[in-house]
């Protein structure tokens, strides 16, 4: 990036491509300076731990502790991996496709049923349909946490802890995901068309499958991802809820590899490249379908 | 049956439809959130007693309040409490106004980069808690630790996991992880905004400092102190993190915030204490977002 880059007249460039006009005038070249230097230290900042992490995931055992942490010294990344996949009896990989187990089930189902509740919600009038909106609503208000050591309890009273169902079935319920379809519905599905659907002797369920879903699929796709990486990112509910490592979740995992170091020093490169591993396909994931975030953000969706 | 009556009407030929679509998700729903929200405070007015001795055989009884009065006396939890909330006074300001300043450089003329930027800043925000706090770990613990290395080769010192610091450093953490998702709503905002209303300012001789801290700021102020209330409510729930670094500082007891002081009870088999810890942090946090959201309506109607 040059000077002259700053100083070119405004909307020089493909990104400016909001409406014209309404931005500030340039003004001389400290001040671009001045804002593009505080942007990349930010960026830094926020870049820092995951430049880090990539780093120490190539080090050796004695390189991680004595050399240089934010530069590379003799990469090693793939006897590393080896090592990460090979420990414990493969459990690593286990952890991982555990995680791909509650995330996927847990976000495809958690939106197929959301999807149907905020259409019933958005199209038909019935007795309780705002008192049961309210309820739904109200649930977004109570914080996760608060939420998941109740549940443990009652799981705990049915036998129902330390398996996968203990963590699936809370995962498959998304509040959020029935209010944001029921807005959705509202704002995208035109009544005239279901009015239409009936008229033709489409069944209610023929209308939703081919019509009705068909319209809202944006807001189920950000409903899938909100619900998928919450699920991906939960750590408290299975933290409770499993004793037995062979059903953790990766983030679960990890924790106890943490936990561990003290007794076995060994689990601290593996803890390390497992972060980095987990967090690859997250990423990738995560700013490739950018726009449904945007879109779910947009909604005024609550705080993970 | 006016349900079918008026169904009827609308010409829906399935009076139950309704139900079919909403069922599958309201039964779960009920049993899986709510029930267990019930027998929480059924266990919150319980306690367990030993009948014969210390060896005897556990036996659960009705307490009735006994658990909410011990919680209110127990300054281990009382001080979680405080900890919690000067945390979220401290830092939410902190990272709202981190979230501001990004966003309304990223909506300047002059900034390069933007995508990269916006992407950079909220990438934390796809990253799971434990493992930011993992990363962050490594980063303040002085065996592993380039931060101090580089510190330590200037002559200072930092102990970012000592009892001065420790909040502060699971601060630093949050702040990380939720400035950017933050960013990006405040962006919105905004973008959001009349294109009309800032020519005009901007014609008028505004200059970007102005045009930011005096048009833009108030206009989008709503948002800005509804996130920052709900994050502050928020950090009532604050867990992942100190509950990852208490593995590398004794710095963090088994009490240091709300909910690892309920969950500390249910590994010491105190159920009813769990619950009801549980059932206080849930009340809580619920009266302060619905009253907050009540107040901010009633703003909005007036």
């Amino acid at each position: 990036m040059t000077i002259s880059e700053f100083t070119r007249p405004p909307h020089a460039t493909k990104r400016a491509r909001r409406s014209s006009g309404h931005r500030t005038r340039p003004s001389g070249v400290t001040g671009p300076v001045a804002v593009n230097v505080v942007l990349l230290v930010a960026t830094g900042y926020f870049l820092l731990p995951v430049f880090w992490l990539v780093v120490a995931s190539t080090k050796s055992r004695p390189d991680l502790v004595s050399s240089f942490g934010f530069w590379f010294t003799s990469p090693q990344l793939f006897e590393n991996l080896a090592e990460l996949f090979n420990e414990q009896d493969h459990v690593f990989g286990q952890w991982l496709l555990n995680s791909l187990l509650y995330s996927g089930v847990g976000a495809i189902v958690g939106t197929a049923l959301a999807a149907a509740a905020g259409y019933s919600l958005a199209v038909y009038s019935f007795r309780g349909r705002e008192a049961i909106f309210s309820l739904i609503l109200g649930s977004v208000l109570v914080p996760a946490t608060a939420l998941a050591l109740p549940m443990f309890l009652a799981f705990a009273s049915v036998g129902l802890t330390d398996s996968y169902l203990s963590v699936l079935l809370p995962s498959i319920i998304s509040p959020f995901g029935v209010y944001l379809s029921r807005i959705y519905t509202q704002a995208a599905v035109p009544v005239e068309l279901l009015e239409a659907g009936r008229v033709d002797g489409a069944s209610e369920w023929r209308i939703f499958r081919t019509v009705v879903l068909r319209l809202i699929s944006p807001a189920l796709v950000t409903v899938f991802l909100f619900q998928f990486v919450g699920i991906w990112n939960n750590f408290f509910l299975p933290l409770i809820m499993l004793q037995n490592d062979r059903l953790f979740p990766v983030t679960l995992g990890l924790f106890s590899w943490q936990s561990q170091i003290s007794r076995d020093p060994q689990l601290l490169l593996l803890t390390v490249v497992g972060s980095f591993v987990s967090v690859v396909p997250l990423v990738i994931t995560f700013l490739s379908l950018q726009r449904y975030w945007k879109a779910g953000l947009a909604t005024g969706s609550v705080k993970g | 049956m006016t349900l079918t009556i008026r169904a009827r009407r609308r010409r829906i030929g399935n009076p139950v439809a309704p139900f079919g679509f909403l069922l599958p998700f309201l039964i779960p729903f009920l049993l899986i959130f709510i029930a267990p929200i019930g027998y929480a405070i059924v266990q919150s007015l319980q306690k367990t007693q030993r009948v014969g001795g210390l060896f005897g055989v556990p036996t659960t009884v009705w307490a009735g309040l006994e658990q909410y009065q011990r919680a209110f006396s127990d300054q281990d939890f009382i001080d979680s409490i405080l900890r919690v909330l000067l945390f979220g006074v401290v830092q939410v300001p902190v990272m709202m106004i981190i979230a501001l300043a990004l966003a309304l450089l990223l909506d300047t003329q002059s900034a390069r980069l933007k995508r990269f930027h916006r992407l950079a800043i909220f990438a934390p925000y796809g990253i799971p808690g434990v493992v930011a706090a993992l990363m962050w770990g490594f980063l303040y613990d002085p065996r592993l630790s380039p931060i101090t290395d580089l510190l330590g080769r200037v002559g200072i010192e930092p102990d970012f996991l000592g009892a001065d610091h420790i909040l502060w450093s699971i601060a630093n953490v949050v702040t990380w992880t939720y400035a950017g998702y933050n960013m990006i709503i405040i962006y919105a905002a905004l973008q959001a905004l009349p294109g009309d209303v800032l020519e005009a300012a901007s014609i008028d001789g505004a200059g970007p400092w102005r045009l930011a801290l005096q048009i833009k700021v108030p206009l989008i102020a709503p948002a800005l102190v509804l996130t920052a209330v709900f994050s502050i409510i928020g950090t009532l729930q604050l867990f992942t993190e100190p509950q990852v670094l208490k593995t590398i500082t004794t710095n963090i007891t088994s009490t240091y915030t709300p909910t690892i002081a309920s969950y500390s009870a249910a590994t010491a088999n105190d159920y009813s204490y769990a619950a009801t810890l549980s059932v206080l942090i849930a009340v809580v946090s619920f009266i302060l977002s619905f009253g907050f959201l009540r107040v901010t309506s009633r703003w909005n109607a007036a």
